[in-house]
């Protein structure tokens, strides 16, 4: 079975499986040509994107978000110590992300992906300065005890855009984050209240209580092949062309990140307000998608 | 507007740039690159037979080391040679020598503020050093947007830790060309207008991005024509017996 093909290349002669592992480019191109990818999604539009939160039981907040194939869990948990001496009313956050060998053919136990470590940043970068997570809440008793959340994120399955889902499982966890009742024992440690049944101790916050989120980031990450804009690729479609442009933007369409790491093809201006509108569109999509998660949620 | 900056540049004014090459003996390409007090020495070793094991050998590659002043390597080395490997990628041209790795290596001698934009421009003027073939040149510029006020570029690191964002930007440099006027454009815009890499941090509006990207671009010409100068310059002067 051969790709229908006037001018008489190799194409009409070879399987379309067969074509696709040889020829990748051309494979993409015949594809774009049609405005449309092999997945049979238009240049524009992004993967089925899904949020389930409380995937990890043991954990304060945890969420599982999957954009397409491509899967993160994220997991916090949260510990007392005592805050820096520069800053004794805010708490601190410590972000992770790991890429294990499940994920994907090219890592191994013993070589780390490359990818890894530069995601791990550039997550950290994000969320902190977004102002999402006002480190003021964090604080407990001032100068002597406050909460360090640490956010764990593995990548289960490696599938392209790996920045944006992990955002996204990150996000939703801190939506789902409890801060659990603490109290101050006779040493004047922190200890975890086990029941509420315990009245000789004074609780030092009363109840469970969610994090208040100020603004939220959500990111796109396109790719540019000649005059094409194409969003959400696939790890196929990333190896391909490599030039991707990843935008991060807050629910106030404040910018937060415009990360091209290089790349054969330019960026000119026409492009980066493309790439913008579409993270734009995304938003929103994701903000419905993330209320829904939240709202289900909420109703057991 | 005017703005105040502690070493009484005006916004758009860069520090005193500093560039000399062939400086390292043993390394195939070599060049010292300082704005300001930020110094980063830049060494070209290529190109070597073979190619790392997840890397094309179709084509040339290209393999970055970053060495901090002090301290261990960590995520921001590891992500500043990712960001640098990416760019010097996408500046050379790598199918003419397939299965060979070209290494760069990036020691930081002093950080005093666009530290990035500083390896970028001495990676690339080492790659001319040692001949590597390239498409054209990496200008790179550190733009920042302040709580209030106006764009600066070339921040010092004082500057850079007070800004509300910043923006390392780098373009492509500016084309003398004895074809006419238009025809190295694409899409109608000139080439160097367009973006290779940007790497933001902190929260910006789209439209301070966009500024920034103007500032950077107009930076750029400035520092196209330093290096021509530069590299006309020395390439004049040097003489290399054999």
């Amino acid at each position: 079975m051969g790709l229908p093909n006037a001018s008489g290349d190799l194409s009409t002669e070879v399987e379309v499986d067969a074509f696709r592992r040889l020829f990748p480019l051309r494979f993409f191109e015949k594809h774009l040509l049609e405005s449309i990818r092999p997945d049979a999604r238009p240049l524009g539009r992004a993967r089925d994107t899904t949020i389930a939160l409380g995937a990890v039981a043991s954990a304060n907040g945890s969420a599982l978000a999957k954009i397409g194939s491509t899967t993160m869990l994220a997991a916090i948990k949260m510990e007392v110590m005592a805050p820096s001496i520069e800053t004794p009313d805010e708490g601190c956050i410590a972000i992770d992300f790991h890429m294990p060998p499940i994920c994907s053919p090219i890592v191994r136990p013993g070589r780390p992906a490359e990818a890894a470590p530069v995601v791990a940043k550039q997550l950290s970068d994000t969320i902190l300065s977004s102002g999402m997570i006002n480190l003021k809440e964090l604080s407990l008793v001032s100068g002597k005890a406050a909460w360090m959340a640490y956010l764990d994120i593995y990548c289960l399955d490696a599938d392209g855009a790996l920045f944006d889902a992990a955002l996204l499982a990150a996000v939703a966890a801190f939506s789902h984050l409890e801060i659990p009742v603490v109290s101050l024992n006779d040493d004047g440690k922190i200890v975890l209240s086990e029941e509420q049944g315990l009245s000789d101790r004074e609780p030092v916050n009363k109840e469970k209580r969610k994090v208040n989120l100020g603004s939220i980031p959500f990111s796109l990450t396109c790719i540019l092949h000649k005059n094409y804009i194409l969003a959400d690729p696939t790890a196929e479609e990333e190896s391909i062309m490599e030039t991707s442009v990843t935008v991060v933007l807050d629910s106030s369409s404040q910018l937060l990140s415009l990360y091209k790491p290089g790349g054969a093809v330019l960026a000119y201006t026409s492009a980066i307000q493309d790439c913008i509108a579409l993270t734009r569109q995304r938003v929103k999509e994701l903000q419905k998608i993330l209320e829904e998660a939240i709202s289900g949620m909420e109703v057991d | 507007m005017e703005v105040d900056r502690e070493d009484g540049r005006s916004q758009n004014q860069l520090r005193p740039l500093a560039c000399s090459r062939n400086i390292l003996h043993r390394a195939h390409g070599s060049a010292s690159w300082s704005q300001g007090d930020t110094k980063v020495l830049a060494a070209v070793y290529g190109p070597k037979a073979g190619t790392k094991k997840n890397e094309n050998p179709e084509k040339a590659c290209i393999e970055v080391i970053w060495k901090p002043k002090t301290g261990q390597i960590g995520k921001l080395e590891k992500e500043y040679e990712m960001i640098l490997k990416r760019t010097l990628q996408s500046i050379c041209i790598l199918t003419v020598n397939p299965n060979t790795t070209t290494s760069v290596i990036i020691q930081v001698v002093n950080d005093d503020g666009a530290l990035l934009p500083s390896a970028i421009n001495a990676a690339c003027m080492a790659l001319v050093d040692a001949g590597i073939p390239m498409r054209h040149l990496a200008v790179s510029i550190c733009c920042c947007v302040p709580r209030s006020g106006l764009v600066i570029l070339d921040p010092t690191k004082l500057e850079e830790q007070n800004m509300k964002a910043f923006a390392y930007l780098v373009f492509p440099n500016s084309v003398h060309s004895v074809l006419p006027e238009g025809s190295l454009s694409v899409q109608g815009e000139p080439i160097e207008n367009g973006v290779i890499t940007s790497v933001t941090h902190g929260v910006m509006s789209v439209d301070d991005y966009f500024f920034c990207l103007e500032r950077g671009r107009a930076a750029s010409t400035k520092l196209s024509d330093f290096l021509r100068r530069n590299l006309q310059h020395q390439s004049t002067d040097s003489s290399k017996a054999g």
